[in-house]
């Protein structure tokens, strides 16, 4: 059977064909091949049948007619989504969420890196980095759970505001303070985690580089700004290109757990907004309109990002 | 870092050093808080004002109740079932996807990965899939929180760029011999993988741990409950019938805060336990993903 084999692959080795080519591909990695079905059905069933699925934002969805025998009604959801009095509030949520977080929530853990390599005492550090991980640990409903509890009319924070002359509130339901509440939040979740990336991409600098500009009579002040924050660029352009790439669907768990309807004109996303009236309200086929226009937008999004940042930095994700 | 012994330096490293403490006490305070609160007399926490440290009076009451309380436990046991069941889906799959993947001689690798790649970038949506899992018959399952997920493909490129830094040669020679590739898997790759796939573990376990959204989504009986569809009743819908079983009116008004303490401890601290001894394959996580990735 073998010696068969070698003589099969022997012979068409020889001719170039297509076909054959194909077949005699199947014939060394058919084992692969039949590995890689149960990964590929995976792929096509859980990812490209909901990209079927979308159809139903074209189509006046029955559950009990299935998605084929429905009936086309073309861009119509596009149409109502887009002169909705949802549609501005929504984008303009989606952005200022994001525009809040970029300022504040991206540049946090790298300040915090450059801070924490400055110090000097290793067992300090190695403190310091234990402790700001911590919060990553706790899952998200337990976060919000202590952000409830927290900026309750009683809770600590009011405690702490009542103590400086302040008012009591109760802060998740004013709408002005969710962004606020929702970043900030996030940054104390992530400060720590997020150095690791910048620690790593730190300790891979060549310490010749501090050797020579010290030959060259740099401070401190001068390694930090002309080698260490070099040194990190490319990773900070990575992961600001996949944060914008996730942009659309940023954090969007934690708002449905955070905003309730007095909050909605400032908390309500675009992916909140689907869930509500897909999942809650079963209006199928208008909230994946919406959801389809989301990913579009965040593909969009992903593919400018990547071309800015090639272009400006030669740094890239593909 | 090299020392810096000029007057500035040290001004900044005091400045630094102070930043740094400040950063912990606020990282760690609302942790604080919430053990000193969940062992505290209800009433003199009640009365309490201001930056809480010490608990005020001692009882364990509060943590008698949560451990009395059923949706605990199930809550408990779900949350295993899905994170050892779904962990383990996830790796035998990711794996053998990466290996497929890794594979340098196949026609329709290219495509293969295309295919998948392509997902990361665009998708179906949350209705479609919704309705797609529904339709299934998955709701109301445990195959709902197990399957839809069986693979993150982040974690697939991770785990295929590990294999592929495997040299080539070991598997030719094995091939040679006769191995199949699934010999060559089990026998040549996974022993040779063991850091990629424990990092693998930790972050598909830590997912399924905090997952909460599809079983929201899909779970209609109690029975089937993750724990942390049980601490969303608790902690953020103020649901005192699931805090505490034979709800007394009079002490569940007074225990209720304590409750909800000690109920984020419970389900808390056992992750907390665990997770410095096992940050440094965390890190060595995040690093694999940030540089290879």
């Amino acid at each position: 059977m073998a010696k068969a084999e070698i003589n099969v692959t022997y012979k068409i080795n020889k001719s170039t064909g297509y076909r054959e080519r194909i077949v005699k591909d199947f014939r060394i990695n058919k084992y692969a091949y039949f590995m890689a079905m149960p990964v590929l059905l995976y792929y096509i069933i859980f990812h490209y049948a909901p990209m079927y699925g979308i159809m139903i934002a074209f189509k006046d969805f029955r559950p009990a007619l299935g998605i084929w025998r429905s009936s086309w009604i073309g861009f119509q959801y596009f149409k109502d989504f887009l002169g909705s009095y949802y549609f501005w509030r929504l984008i303009k949520n989606t952005l200022m969420i994001n525009v809040y977080q970029l300022i504040f929530g991206f540049p946090a853990p790298i300040i915090f890196a450059l801070l924490l390599n400055e110090l000097n005492n290793k067992v300090f550090k190695r403190t310091v980095q234990t402790v700001t991980y911590l919060p990553y640990f706790i899952s998200v409903i337990v976060i919000c759970g202590i952000i409830a509890d927290f900026t309750d009319r009683n809770g600590v924070i009011n405690d702490i505001i009542a103590i400086f002359g302040g008012e009591r509130s109760t802060m998740l339901m004013r709408s002005e303070l969710f962004r606020t509440i929702f970043v900030s939040s996030d940054i104390w979740t992530n400060l720590g985690w997020g150095t690791i990336v910048y620690l790593a991409a730190l300790s891979n600098i060549d310490p010749k580089l501090y050797e020579a500009i010290t030959i060259d009579g740099g401070g401190r002040w001068e390694k930090a700004i002309h080698i260490t924050l070099p040194g990190i660029v490319p990773t900070i352009i990575i992961l600001l290109i996949l944060r914008i790439g996730n942009s659309m669907s940023l954090g969007w768990e934690k708002i449905i757990l955070l905003y309730n309807p007095l909050t909605y004109e400032t908390a309500d996303v675009i992916s909140s907004f689907v869930y509500r009236k897909g999942i809650l309200e079963a209006d199928y086929g208008y909230s994946a309109a919406v959801g389809l226009f989301n990913s579009i937008i965040n593909f969009i999004l992903l593919i400018m990002a990547n071309k800015i940042s090639r272009k400006v930095n030669e740094t890239s994700l593909w | 870092m090299i020392r810096d012994n000029s007057l500035a330096g040290k001004i900044f490293d005091g400045f630094n050093i102070l930043l740094m403490i400040t950063i912990m006490i606020i990282t760690a305070y609302p942790l604080l808080y919430v053990i000193s609160a969940s062992m505290s007399d209800p009433v003199q926490l009640a009365h309490h004002q201001g930056i809480l440290l010490l608990p005020q009076g001692f009882t364990l009451r509060a943590y008698q109740l949560v451990l009395e309380n059923p949706n605990i436990s199930t809550g408990y046991k779900n949350t295993l079932i899905y994170v050892v069941g779904g962990t383990s889906i996830n790796l035998f799959m990711t794996t053998l996807g990466a290996y497929v993947l890794s594979k340098k001689n196949m026609m329709w690798n290219n495509a293969i990965m295309f295919l998948i790649v392509f997902t990361m970038f665009f998708g179906g949506g949350m209705i479609p899939r919704f309705l797609l899992i529904r339709k299934l018959g998955m709701v109301n399952t445990r195959w709902a929180l197990l399957i839809p997920n069986a693979i993150g493909t982040w974690n697939l490129i991770i785990t295929r760029t590990s294999f592929m830094g495997i040299p080539n040669s070991l598997q030719e020679s094995a091939t040679i011999d006769g191995a199949s590739d699934f010999t060559v898997l089990l026998r040549i790759i996974l022993p040779l993988s063991l850091p990629v796939i424990a990092v693998m573990t930790l972050f598909y376990g830590v997912g399924h741990w905090n997952a909460w959204f599809d079983a929201m989504v899909f779970m209609r009986s109690r029975d089937l409950y993750p724990l942390q569809l049980f601490l969303r009743e608790i902690l953020i819908q103020n649901r005192a019938d699931s805090m505490m079983i034979n709800f007394d009116y009079v002490e569940g008004e007074r225990y209720k805060e304590l409750v909800k303490y000690s109920t984020i401890v419970v389900a808390t601290v056992p992750v907390l336990f665990i997770y410095p001894f096992l940050q440094k394959y965390f890190v060595k996580g995040v690093m694999v993903g940030a540089l290879k990735g």
